[in-house]
C-alpha cells in the first residue's frame, strides 16, 4: 500500500472551482499578503524576463535568418536536419546523456542515501569530498583524464586499447562533473523524512527492502525525477569536456562550438540551441505532472527521522562512498600533480615555475581578485532572488498563471549552453537602443549572467526543500493573523537554512569557475581567472592552466570551510528542532 | 569606539576616491584593443607602445581567434572596441565585408609589403606577421614507434602513420581550415579530396583548436601534429622533444593583423596605435617567435624555426578561400565529420 496517502493532503487543491471571479473583483479581494506577493512574483518575472527571455529571443530569431539577418523561414533547420553528421550528433548526445544519467544518477542516490539515512563512519568528510568537481572548471577533469589514460597516461593499460579519445572519456569526465550537482539536490529530498512513516511500516511489518520502495523512494520521488533532469541536461549541454577528451565523437555542445567559434555561424549555432532545448521543455512538462502527486513529506506534526546502526549496510554503503570519492580525490590530484611537473611526461621533475602567473598573463592577480568579487555578489544577490521565487513558486496559494510562468522559465537556464547565453546578451545588451545597454561591459553582466545560468539547480533545490515544508505552516500563521514574510523569517528560512547556504555556496564556486558564458561578456577591467585557465591552456600553458585552476580550488575550499564553521553555530540552534526527541 | 571605526573607514574612503580622481585625470585615453596574441607577450606590446604616447592606455581584451571573431560579429556597431590587433586576416576579411573597418593608411605603410596588407590606399586591414602551417614530429614517440620523418604532406598518407596523426578540424579551427585551403590552392580541389581521403584514414583525432596538436605532439600524446611553425619552435625551445618539419609541397599560412574599428570613438588615439603598429620598433617586436614579418628586410631567424618555411609559403589567396569556405567545410563535415576514430 502507499503510506503517502495518509499524508496530509494539501487542502488548497482539493478545493471545487468555484466559479471565476473577474479581474477586478479578484484584484479587490487580495489581502495584504496577497498584494506583496503579487508584487514580488511580477517583480521576478519581470527580472527573468530581461536576465533569461528576452536575450534568448533575440538569438533564437537568429535561428531563422540568415547570416546577414534576412528572413529565411526554416532554411536553416532544413539544412541543419538535412546534414547527416549534424543530426548523429543528436543521436550521439542522446545516448552519452542517458549513459551519465544513469550511472552518476546511481552513484548520486547511493550516495546521497548513504549519507542521510545510514549511521555510516566520517559523514562529514564524505559530505565535504564530494563536492570537490564543482570547486573546479569542466576543463579540469577532461585534461586529468589525460593524464591518467591519454596514450602517455600513467594508468592507461585500464582501458584495455580502448581510446580515453571518445564516448568513453566524456562519459567518465561527465561522471565526475555532474555528481556534486545531482547529490545537492538528492541529499535534500532524503534528508527530510518523517520517522511516523518509518515507525508505521515498522509496525505492520514491512521489511527493510519493502520500506525502501515504499516509503524512501516515494518520499524522495520528486527529488529524484528533478535530479535525473539535471543530469541529463548538463550531460547534454557541457561542451567543456567532448571539447577536450571528445576525441571524433560528435555531440550537440561541441557542434555549437564548431558552429559558432568555429565558423561564426550564428543562425545554425542558433538551431542547434534550440534543440538543446527540447529536454528542458520535457522536463517542465514531467514536472507539473509529478508536481502535481507530490504532497509534503514534513508535516507540520512530522517527527524527525534517525537512522539505526546496521553494521552490514553502514559498512557496505561506507566502503562505496570510499570508492567514489578515491574517485573524485584522484582526478582533482591528477590536476594538482600535472601542476607541480616541469614537462610532462619528459621531464618529471618538481617545479613551482606554474604557479608564477605574472610571467604567462598580464591580467594575473588582477582577473583572480575580480573573480573574488564577481562570485560573492553573485552569492548573495543570487542566493535572495533564488528564494524569493522558489518560496512564490511552492508556497503562493494564488496567482497560478504567474507561477506557473516563473517554474517554467526557471527550468530553462539548464537547457541553455552558456555560449549560447553569452552571445545572446551580445545580442540584447550591447545594442544601444536597449534601455540595460549600461551594464554592458561591467561586472553587472558577469552577476547576472551567472545567477541566470545557475538559477535552475538552485531553483530546484530551494523548491524541492520548500516542498517538504507542510503548508500547514502557513494555515497557522494565517488563522494567527501573522504576515507570511514573518512565517518564511522564522520557520521556512531556518529549515531551508542548509539548503539555502548549499546554494549560496554553489553560486559563489560556480561563479569562480564558469567560463562558457562569461567569455563573451568580460571587458579589459572585469577579466576572470577562470578565462584565464581558458586562454592559458589555449595557448599551451597546460600547467599553469592546472596551476591557476587550482588556485579557484584553493578559494573554494577556504570559503566552503569559512563557511561550515561560521554556520556551525547558527545551524546548531536553527537545526535544534530536528534533533530534538519525541 | 564604534564612531572612530567608521570616522576613519569614511576619511578612508574620501582618501581612496580622491586618489581614484587624480589616477583619472592623469589617465589617457583608455584604447580599447581586441586581441589573439599569447597572452604573455601583451605587456611587452603595451609598455613599447605607451613609452612614446603616455597620454594613451591600452585595454587588452585577449581571446582565442575564434572568440574574438564571434564576439566582434555579435557586438557590431555597438562593439567597444576600437582596434581589432593580432587577430587573423581572414577574420578581418569579414569584419571588413559589413563595413567595421575604418580604412586608414598608417605612416610608414610603403615600407609594408604589399603581400600583406589590404591592397586599397586606406586599407582596411594591415598584416602584423604571418604564422605558417608545419609539422611538429615528436622525435622520442616516432623512435618507439619506427615512424619514418615525413617530409612532404604526402607522406602522411602513409599507413605506417596509422592513429599517429592529429589535426585541427576545420570545422573548428581557423588554423584546419587554412590547411585544406592550402592543399587546395597547391593541388585543386580533387586532389586535395583524394590526399584528404588517405590522411583522413591516419588521424588519431581531430582537435578543436590550431595550436593544440603541436602541443600533444610536444607531450607525446600522438607523435605528429599538423600545426603551425611557430608553435612547434616556441615549444622546442621549452624543452619539448620536437622537430618541425616544412612539408615540401608548400604551406598554408594566415596574418596577425590590426584594423581600425569605425564606431571607435577614440579613432585619434587608434590611428596612433595603428602607426606604430608598421614602425621598426613593433615589426622588431614581431620578430621574437615569428620568422616572418611585415616589413621586409627586419626579420631575423628564429631559433627553432627551419628556414625553408620562410620559402615554401604558397601564394595564398584570402579571397577564393573566404568565399569558398562555407561549401568546403560542409564537404569536410560530410565526408570525414561523422566517421568514428579509425582503429
Amino acid at each position: 500500500m502507499n503510506y503517502s496517502t495518509t499524508m496530509n493532503k494539501d487542502p488548497r487543491r482539493e478545493k471545487a472551482p468555484m466559479g471565476r471571479p473577474n479581474f477586478i473583483q479578484r484584484m479587490r479581494h487580495l489581502s495584504k499578503d496577497e498584494m506583496i506577493m503579487l508584487a514580488g512574483l511580477l517583480a521576478i518575472v519581470a527580472a527573468m524576463m530581461v536576465a533569461l527571455v528576452l536575450p534568448l529571443i533575440t538569438i533564437f530569431t537568429k535561428s531563422f535568418q540568415d547570416n546577414n539577418g534576412v528572413f529565411v523561414g526554416l532554411d536553416n533547420f532544413i539544412e541543419y536536419f538535412s546534414s547527416y553528421g549534424l543530426v548523429l550528433s543528436i543521436w550521439n548526445s542522446v545516448g552519452m546523456a542517458l549513459g551519465v544519467t544513469l550511472i552518476a544518477g546511481s552513484m548520486a542516490f547511493i550516495y546521497a542515501y548513504a549519507l542521510t539515512r545510514s549511521c555510516m563512519r566520517g559523514k562529514k568528510i564524505f559530505r565535504a569530498l564530494a563536492s570537490i568537481p564543482i570547486l573546479a572548471p569542466s576543463l579540469l577533469p577532461a585534461i586529468s583524464l589525460v593524464y591518467l589514460f591519454g596514450n602517455q597516461g600513467v594508468i592507461k593499460d585500464l582501458l584495455m586499447g580502448e581510446s580515453i579519445y571518445g564516448p568513453i572519456g566524456i562519459t567518465i569526465g561527465m561522471c565526475f562533473y555532474i555528481f556534486p550537482h545531482v547529490l545537492m539536490i538528492m541529499v535534500t529530498s532524503l534528508s527530510t523524512s518523517d520517522a511516523r512513516l518509518y515507525e508505521a511500516a515498522e509496525v505492520l511489518g514491512a521489511g527493510r527492502v519493502r520500506i525502501f520502495f515504499t516509503v524512501t523512494l516515494p518520499g524522495a520521488r520528486y527529488g529524484l525525477i528533478s535530479a535525473g533532469f539535471v543530469a541529463f541536461t548538463l550531460a547534454i549541454t557541457d561542451f567543456g569536456i567532448p571539447k577536450v577528451i571528445g576525441g571524433n565523437f560528435n555531440v550537440l555542445a561541441t557542434d555549437i562550438y564548431k558552429q559558432v567559434v568555429g565558423q561564426q555561424n550564428f543562425s545554425i549555432g542558433a538551431v542547434v540551441g534550440m534543440v538543446l532545448l527540447v529536454p528542458a521543455l520535457v522536463s517542465f512538462v514531467v514536472d507539473r505532472h509529478v508536481r502535481k502527486k507530490q504532497t509534503a513529506v514534513l508535516t507540520a506534526r512530522s517527527a524527525p527521522y534517525h537512522p539505526k546502526p546496521h553494521a552490514l549496510r553502514d559498512g557496505l554503503l561506507f566502503t562505496f562512498c570510499a570508492a567514489v570519492t578515491v574517485f573524485l580525490v584522484s582526478i582533482l590530484g591528477m590536476a594538482a600533480f600535472s601542476s607541480f611537473i616541469t614537462f610532462w611526461p619528459y621531464d618529471m621533475s618538481f617545479t613551482l615555475v606554474h604557479y608564477d602567473f605574472d610571467a604567462v598573463d598580464p591580467n594575473g592577480w588582477a582577473s583572480f581578485f575580480n573573480s573574488l568579487k564577481m562570485a560573492t555578489i553573485t552569492a548573495f544577490v543570487g542566493t535572495g532572488i533564488i528564494f524569493m521565487g522558489a518560496y512564490f513558486v511552492e508556497k503562493c496559494q494564488s496567482f497560478k498563471g504567474l507561477r506557473t510562468t516563473v517554474q517554467m522559465m526557471a527550468m530553462i537556464p539548464m537547457a541553455v549552453p552558456g555560449m549560447v547565453l553569452g552571445l545572446a546578451y551580445i545580442f540584447f545588451f550591447a545594442d544601444g537602443d536597449n534601455p540595460f545597454s549600461g551594464i554592458y561591459g561591467t561586472m553587472a553582466i558577469l552577476v547576472l549572467a551567472s545567477v541566470a545560468h545557475f538559477y535552475t539547480v538552485s531553483h530546484l533545490t530551494l523548491v524541492t526543500a520548500l516542498k517538504q515544508i507542510d503548508p500547514e505552516f502557513e494555515a497557522v500563521s494565517a488563522s494567527l493573523k501573522a504576515p507570511f514574510y514573518k512565517t518564511v523569517a522564522r520557520v521556512h528560512f531556518p529549515i531551508c537554512l542548509t539548503a539555502i547556504s548549499d546554494v549560496a555556496i554553489y553560486l559563489f564556486v560556480n561563479a569562480m569557475t564558469t567560463v562558457s558564458a562569461v567569455v563573451f561578456l568580460y571587458a579589459p577591467d572585469t577579466k576572470l581567472a577562470s578565462i584565464s585557465v581558458l586562454n592559458m591552456d589555449d595557448v599551451g600553458d597546460q600547467a599553469p592552466a592546472a596551476a591557476m585552476a587550482m588556485m579557484i580550488v584553493l578559494t573554494s575550499i577556504v570559503v566552503k570551510s569559512l563557511h561550515a564553521l561560521i554556520s556551525r553555530g547558527i545551524n546548531a540552534r536553527a537545526m535544534a528542532w530536528k534533533s530534538a526527541t519525541t | 569606539m564604534k564612531m572612530q571605526l567608521s570616522k576613519s573607514l569614511k576619511y578612508a574612503l574620501c582618501a581612496a576616491t580622491l586618489l581614484g580622481w587624480s589616477h583619472a585625470a592623469q589617465a589617457a585615453t583608455k584604447l580599447t584593443v581586441y586581441t589573439a596574441v599569447e597572452p604573455e607577450e601583451l605587456q611587452g606590446f603595451k609598455a613599447a607602445f605607451e613609452k612614446n604616447n603616455s597620454d594613451i592606455s591600452i585595454q587588452w581584451v585577449r581571446d582565442s581567434t575564434g572568440i574574438i571573431t564571434a564576439k566582434l560579429l555579435a557586438e557590431r556597431e555597438n562593439t567597444k572596441a576600437d582596434v581589432v590587433w593580432g587577430v587573423a586576416a581572414t577574420s578581418l576579411l569579414m569584419l571588413d565585408n559589413l563595413g567595421m573597418l575604418e580604412g586608414y593608411a598608417p605612416k610608414g605603410l610603403d615600407k609594408v609589403n604589399a603581400l600583406y596588407r589590404d591592397s586599397a590606399d586606406a586599407p582596411a586591414w594591415v598584416g602584423q606577421r604571418a604564422w605558417i602551417a608545419s609539422l611538429c614530429v615528436n622525435t622520442i614517440e616516432s623512435k618507439k614507434y619506427n615512424l619514418p620523418m615525413p617530409t612532404s604532406w604526402q607522406d602522411l598518407t602513409n599507413p605506417v602513420y596509422k592513429g599517429h596523426i592529429v589535426m585541427p578540424n576545420p570545422a573548428s579551427s581557423g588554423t584546419g581550415f587554412l590547411d585544406v585551403s592550402s592543399w587546395m590552392q597547391i593541388w585543386g580541389e580533387d586532389k586535395a579530396w583524394e590526399f584528404m581521403d588517405g590522411l583522413h584514414s591516419n588521424i588519431g583525432i581531430y582537435t578543436h583548436s590550431g595550436s593544440k596538436p603541436c602541443k600533444m605532439a610536444g607531450k607525446g600524446e600522438f607523435p605528429i601534429g599538423i600545426s603551425f611553425a611557430y608553435k612547434g619552435a616556441q615549444l622546442k625551445n621549452k624543452g619539448a622533444p620536437l622537430e618541425v618539419i616544412a612539408p615540401k609541397e608548400g604551406l598554408g599560412w594566415d596574418l596577425e593583423s590590426f584594423g581600425i574599428i569605425k564606431t571607435s570613438k577614440n579613432i585619434a588615439a587608434a590611428k596612433r596605435f595603428a602607426d606604430w603598429s608598421v614602425s621598426t620598433e613593433a615589426n622588431v617586436m614581431y620578430n621574437q617567435g615569428y620568422a616572418v614579418v611585415a616589413i621586409d628586410g627586419i626579420a631575423k631567424p628564429v631559433k627553432g624555426f627551419p628556414p625553408e618555411v620562410i620559402t615554401r609559403m604558397i601564394k595564398n589567396d584570402f579571397a577564393w578561400a573566404a568565399e569558398n569556405r562555407t561549401r568546403i567545410l560542409k564537404k569536410w563535415e560530410n565526408r570525414y565529420g561523422s566517421k568514428s576514430a579509425p582503429k
